[in-house]
């Protein structure tokens, strides 16, 4: 990947979350969050992460939207708000602190040295090496996400199902 | 640099022309042998000065005319944009897989050896998942933008369908990558050349047939062929999803559907099948179990394995057709039904099975 | 330098975009959208965590990003769900009148 191709890629990110974050009608926030995730997707093959990458698109753009746009169109949510952000104080203070958060971490960013660039070992973002470390220094919290998910999914179906 | 861009262009290139003309080729079938089922002759009225073609003119050249040539119409109070974007949402993840799918060995072009298959990924059956798993937008997003309320509930449907067997399909594709211990589709494809007991082909159907059964009809849901094609149910809901759609969109929500038919041939003959591999012919010939050897050139194999992988993907077109037009459709409960409690245990089962097999398999050796 | 651009960029655009999720979260008041701006949230920190995994040639990063994608994944079941239930009681999406729990 090189600088202009980067920059592009982010001007996109940038712009597909402010559509997330501005846009009135919720479909379009949900397919303006797909191509964001998409794109992120595309960053993480950059950065050498292929396996996270694909599974960013299955997981995330593939499965946890599709969710959401299915709980849009059950409960008909789609028409577009007539006015979809708070009062006029509440956004400017809103915005105030997002450009604070921004600042806060470029500033820190400035003290930071960054770190030399390493030699990857071989395989690095490779399936072999990311199921290496999950199942070796990893295998805890594996097991307890598995934990998760199950009462994640039992939690979801005793929230929704109706009784009788 | 620029020559790898231009050998890769290349090989996407080929690999999307060979798909597109397996599709066409699909319609065509589609067409003749669901009138030899049904016993009658099919379309063979266009012709261009006389040439009927039995049907090729009218389903080649005649069909896509007419639907470029029919009038776009976008409903009244229909979301515009997301109208436009559905049928394009819902054909080029179905193409782009075809980026993974090997077709061939390898050719030596100018000193160096290239790979053939689109894009040499190592986490190349993900992907194919992931694409599969990008097509649901095509279908919920075409539903809701036509403002019409059968057109959501076939989406929604649609949706819910494929989101089911996606499932069964990863947990099929599993029992796969336990089998060969990769994920990139070329190494699978180059693994089922070995030969078992001298002389039949190590083939994929052979370790893993459950997993060939519940992958093939995890993908005729996914593609929502008949029996599973409720979402589009011709004699119930007009079209369902894509009801109003017209022209060139409803074109390439019929393109995406033979493309789909074709994708899941193409993986089916690649994890299972042996993909690109002719029985006995290695790269430098054919090397016959009972001694005989022919040597042939390079690009003779390579021509030769091509030939292999698209005989075989028309081949199981072909099957798919026969069970679209031979099956009735399921009700959605019954498909629900199938694909969790059916395909999702049993898929399930063949994974811990193949587990179980594979390490007994590595402890014996 | 990682490719394409240095790691303070990287960390740059996912600050910018964490920024703007947390600014959707503040601003917006339909509770789906309140959601999808913490996803985005999400990712920006997946963002910095694969950056930092390359730059510093460790998979601990890519292994902490498979666990917060699982984690969003059950997160956002539960949250719909108890967006659809909160839903059937009270007709409404509308954060500002989802307020019962207020003192």
């Amino acid at each position: 990947m090189t600088a202009p191709v980067f920059l592009l890629l982010a001007v996109l990110v940038v712009a597909a979350a402010l559509t997330v974050v501005a846009h009135p009608s919720p479909v379009y926030s949900a397919c303006a969050l797909v191509v964001t995730l998409f794109l992120l997707s595309v960053f993480f093959v950059a950065l050498d992460a292929q396996l996270v990458a694909v599974l960013q698109v299955i997981v995330y753009a593939g499965a946890i939207v599709v969710l959401f746009l299915f709980v849009i169109m059950l409960l008909n949510l789609t028409q577009p708000e007539s006015r979809p952000t708070a009062g006029v104080p509440v956004v400017a203070v809103a915005i105030g602190g997002g450009i604070g958060i921004a600042a806060l971490v470029a500033a820190a960013l400035r003290r930071v040295p960054p770190p030399g660039a390493p030699v990857l070992p071989e395989g690095f973002g490779d399936t072999a090496a990311l199921a290496r470390r999950l199942f070796t220094a990893y295998l805890l919290p594996f097991e307890l996400t598995s934990v998760l998910l199950l009462v994640a999914i039992v939690g979801a179906v005793g929230l929704t199902s109706r009784k009788g | 640099m620029p020559v790898d861009v231009a050998i890769a262009a290349a090989k996407v290139l080929f690999a999307l022309f060979l798909a597109l003309q397996v599709m066409g080729l699909g319609v065509f079938f589609e067409r003749k042998v669901s009138a030899l089922i049904q016993d009658r002759i099919g379309a063979n009225r266009a012709a261009i000065f006389g040439f009927a073609g039995l049907g090729l003119v009218n389903t080649l050249v005649a069909d896509p005319i007419k639907f470029l040539l029919k009038e776009d119409i976008t409903p009244a109070q229909a979301d515009r944009f997301l109208h436009f974007v559905a049928p394009c949402a819902s054909l080029v993840p179905a193409l782009a897989t075809f980026a993974v799918v090997p077709f061939g060995d390898v050719l030596a072009v100018g000193g160096r050896l290239i790979n053939l298959q689109g894009a040499e990924l190592n986490v190349g059956l993900l992907f194919v998942l992931a694409m599969a798993s990008l097509g649901v937008y095509g279908v919920v997003l075409a539903g809701w933008a036509s403002n019409n309320r059968w057109s959501l509930l076939g989406g929604i449907r649609g949706s819910a369908q494929m989101i089911s067997y996606e499932v069964a399909m990863g947990l099929a594709l599993i029992g796969v990558v336990l089998t060969y211990n990769t994920l990139d589709l070329q190494e699978i494809a180059r693994a089922q050349g070995r030969l078992l007991w001298g002389w039949v082909p190590a083939w994929g159907i052979l370790y893993q047939p459950l997993a060939f059964v519940v992958f093939l009809v995890a993908g005729i849901a996914e593609s929502k062929r008949i029996p599973f094609d409720l979402p589009e149910s011709e004699s119930e809901l007009v079209s369902g999803y894509f009801t109003e759609y017209s022209g060139a969109k409803h074109l390439m929500f019929m393109m995406s559907d033979f493309v789909e038919v074709v994708l899941v041939a193409a993986l089916v003959t690649t994890l299972f099948f042996g993909g690109w591999q002719v029985p006995y012919l290695a790269r430098e010939g054919f090397h016959f179990p009972w001694g005989t050897a022919v040597a042939l050139p390079l690009l003779v194999v390579a021509l030769l394995q091509v030939t292999a992988v698209a005989v075989k993907a028309i081949a199981f077109t072909w099957l798919q057709i026969v069970i679209r037009w031979t099956l009735p459709r399921f009700r959605y409960d019954q498909l629900m039904r199938l694909g969790w409690k059916g395909l999702l245990p049993v898929s399930l089962a063949n994974v811990m099975v193949s587990a179980l097999l594979v390490l007994l398999a590595e402890r014996g050796a | 330098m990682l490719p394409g651009a240095p790691l303070t960029w990287y960390l740059g655009l996912s600050a910018v975009v964490f920024a703007i999720g947390a600014v959707g979260v503040l601003v917006r008041r339909n509770i789906i959208v309140i959601f999808m701006a913490i996803e985005l949230m999400l990712n920006a920190v997946n963002l910095t965590f694969v950056a930092f995994a390359r730059s510093l040639g460790s998979m601990d990063g890519q292994v902490i990003v498979f666990f917060v994608m699982t984690v969003a994944a059950a997160e956002a079941a539960v949250g719909l769900a108890i967006i659809l239930a909160l839903f059937r009681n009270r007709e409404t999406t509308n954060a500002d009148e989802l307020v019962t729990l207020r003192w």
